[in-house]
């Protein structure tokens, strides 16, 4: 039913951008808006928007977070859906945004009614669009890491890889622990460094050992992790990128500098 | 060796320093997580034996009440000794009282964590019994003065190489091989005679069986036989929360955890004990004592704990943990480690003193996904962190910078005013694309950099091409 109201073109998503999106990576929101243009959605970006909570619900603080949560709430509860390039800020709408107001019945159905029309952008173009990108060519090896919150709150595992497959020229290499946490974690990695970092060296270990030039994910906050801790001890071996962006035909671009950061214009 | 939650910080530095633990760490979990993997692959609805674990202990923790007396009836009635703890020291006192009375001097232990968690090693040897550890590892960590390090293989954090130097040491027989068999050989010999002399046999419960009064001990090795047979006095010392109904209901959470624990099918020795010795019987002890033991969980079950009361000890959550596998189980400075342990500690030692723990994990969810009870340990460690937060027990510093969070993101505006200011902030680091160093970011910027950057935000590049009409292409 959903792929037809999508083949009639009716179909109004919201975009909520994400932080990290916003913030360091602005081509993934350009990247998110293409791919749903083309899978045949009417994208809206709402002005009125900011952070998923996330930082506040792990830090305890559940009113702070209900506050933040009650805006997204009623910023985003007239889309059909809501579609997120991230798979743990998408988790935490989908998956968590109930729990806050189970004491709560008014918010707790709105929080509910969000919950079911949120998605993870990647998973919301196979399982919710029917959308295979067409005439998108990469000539590269890519390796991906499948992002916790995405993968274990959402089930997010097999769509990206089948978008990925029908990318002309591209690769994908597996990775040894794929679904194992590179150790972002949000705030864990500020909280507890010496970890974090014991964890995403063994894991830059298994992406090298793929040799692959492209390390792919879904998620910002764990890209930017490992392509941080990539560039501090192998600099230059691997690129990091959003999935979305690959599948919007801007890697090409990145491999060569183009517009990753604005210091290479 | 320091066990102590509060410095967990100082802990993990010292166990990442040391890179012998990694490797012996690494040993243990490599093996437990591919053996998990392939005793699973082998079980046929693995899916839904975790779905019925799970009902089995929801059922006993709600009826605890009901399966708590069912179980005393008939324990009495087959003979045995029911006494009831509420606390840890009352367990070690019932336990130091029936070794006074029977004026025992040795005392043989089957592992046991909740002999663990109530502290009757160290009560035993203060009381000045002659302490026999049975089960290989913890007589290896008995030798090497360690905590277990794991609630399954409790010496996990010594490598081959270790046992061999303690043995050497400590053994009156010793061996010159290296050889695991020859290793095993040498404390068989150590403990063979200590098991037929021992005049006390303390064992653990993996499950209490309420139909029965029935105590159900799993081991590999035989210990748990060999310290409750030869003996006159068992004691069992055991969680209020190791309840089930029957043993139809014990063979389900039996499969499920031997697979969970070492990939096995089942232990080498599973034996269920029912009383003490009835006239007739060539064997057994002349009594049987079973210590319940509550110790804070009464209290998990009213403070939306209760999802925890599930856990059957399998050790799964740990041998799958990115944390644990790089800090092993005496960084956590509790009795339990890992995932489990990070729950199970600020309930048992205080939230306030183990609050670290909770905020230890990065929520991957791995841990629930192999829980063979499906407990929603990230669940609970968040509810944990809110415990804490709610008690203002997290430090000030961090409430301040939450609270300052919150306000900004509840005001998309503002939010998004600071975000672009923030941007133009870090790009005053940017070198070549990259921050290596930058002030309030050395937690990232000490082992990683951070990718800088662009011009402006998604927000302020989509708004201005909103504005000059160009459609939504990247600039």
């Amino acid at each position: 039913m959903a792929i037809d109201r999508v083949n009639q073109g009716v179909l109004r998503v919201g975009l909520f951008v994400t932080c990290l999106a916003n913030t360091m990576r602005p081509s993934v929101g350009f990247a998110s808006i293409k791919l749903l243009e083309q899978a045949g959605c009417v994208v809206e970006v709402p002005e009125l928007q900011s952070c998923c909570g996330q930082p506040a619900f792990n830090s305890g603080d559940d009113e702070g977070t209900r506050e933040i949560a009650r805006g997204i709430i009623s910023t985003f509860e007239d889309f059909d859906y809501v579609v997120v390039p991230s798979g743990s800020c998408g988790g935490m709408i989908k998956a968590h945004f109930p729990d806050l107001f189970l004491d709560q019945p008014g918010w707790l159905d709105r929080a509910r009614k969000l919950s079911d029309r949120t998605y993870e952008l990647l998973s919301f173009l196979v399982d919710i669009c029917g959308w295979q990108p067409k005439g998108v060519a990469l000539d590269a090896t890519c390796t991906y890491h499948d992002s916790c919150s995405g993968l274990r709150e959402l089930g997010v595992y097999d769509q990206p890889r089948k978008l990925l497959s029908a990318v002309e020229g591209l690769t994908l290499v597996p990775m040894d622990r794929s679904t194992e946490c590179c150790g972002f974690g949000g705030t864990f990695c500020v909280k507890y460094p010496d970890i974090s970092n014991a964890i995403v060296g063994e894991k830059v270990e298994h992406v090298l050992a793929t040799n692959a030039q492209l390390l792919l994910g879904g998620d910002m906050g764990c890209l930017m992790n490992m392509a941080g801790k990539l560039n501090r001890e192998n600099p230059g071996r691997v690129t990091a990128m959003h999935t979305a962006e690959v599948l919007a035909g801007m890697a090409g671009d990145f491999l060569e500098g183009r517009v990753l950061n604005a210091d290479k214009p | 060796m320091q066990t102590n939650p509060e410095r967990f910080k100082e802990n993990v530095a010292e166990a990442l320093a040391n890179p012998g633990l990694k490797v012996a760490i690494r040993r243990t979990t490599d093996r437990a997580e591919s053996k998990r993997a392939a005793a699973i692959q082998n079980f046929p609805n693995f899916e839904q034996a975790r779905e019925q674990g799970t009902r089995i202990k929801d059922h006993v923790i709600r009826h605890l009440d009901h399966y708590l007396a069912r179980f005393e009836r008939n324990a009495v009635a087959s003979g045995a000794v029911v006494h009831w703890a509420v606390d840890a020291a009352q367990a070690r006192d019932i336990v130091l009282d029936i070794c006074r009375r029977r004026k025992g001097r040795r005392v043989t232990r089957a592992k046991s964590m909740l002999g663990e968690e109530i502290g009757l090693a160290q009560a035993l040897d203060d009381a000045g019994f002659e302490r026999v550890e049975t089960d290989l590892a913890e007589h290896i960590i008995q030798l090497a003065g360690d905590p277990p390090s794991h609630i399954v293989w409790p010496s996990m954090h010594r490598t081959r190489e270790d046992v061999v130097r303690l043995f050497r040491e400590h053994h009156r027989n010793p061996t010159d091989s290296v050889d695991i068999a020859d290793l095993v050989d040498s404390a068989r010999r150590e403990l063979r005679g200590k098991f037929l002399s021992a005049d006390i046999g303390i064992t653990g419960a993996n499950f209490l069986l309420a139909d029965s009064g029935s105590v159900c001990t799993v081991t590999n090795e035989g210990n748990a036989e060999l310290t409750t047979t030869p003996t006159d006095v068992h004691i069992v010392t055991a969680g209020i929360e190791k309840l089930v109904p029957s043993m139809a209901h014990a063979m389900p959470l039996l499969r499920l955890l031997v697979r969970s624990a070492t990939g096995g099918e089942i232990t080498q020795y599973t034996t269920f004990y029912t009383g003490p010795k009835r006239r007739g019987d060539a064997d057994g002890p002349g009594e049987f004592h079973i210590v319940l033991v509550d110790n804070g969980r009464t209290r998990m079950l009213s403070q939306g704990m209760a999802e925890m009361l599930r856990c059957i000890r399998c050790g799964a959550c740990m041998n799958h943990c990115v944390v644990y596998k790089h800090i092993g189980g005496h960084a956590y400075g509790g009795v339990y480690p890992g995932p489990m342990g990070s729950v199970l500690t600020p309930n048992l030692d205080g939230l306030q003193r183990a609050r670290k723990l909770a905020h230890a994990c990065t929520l991957n969810g791995r841990c629930q996904e192999v829980c063979p009870v499906q407990i929603p340990l990230p669940k609970l460690l968040r509810a944990l962190r809110a415990s804490s937060w709610e008690k203002k027990y997290e430090p000030p510093v961090n409430r301040q910078a939450v609270r300052g969070f919150v306000q900004l993101a509840r005001r998309p505006r503002l939010f998004q005013w600071f975000s672009s200011l923030g941007v133009l902030g870090m790009r005053l680091f940017s070198r070549g694309g990259w921050i290596s160093s930058m002030p309030f970011a050395s937690g990232w910027t000490a082992c990683r950099d951070l990718p800088a950057p662009g011009k402006a935000t998604f927000m302020s590049l989509y708004s201005q091409q909103r504005k000059s009409g160009n459609g939504i292409d990247q600039p």
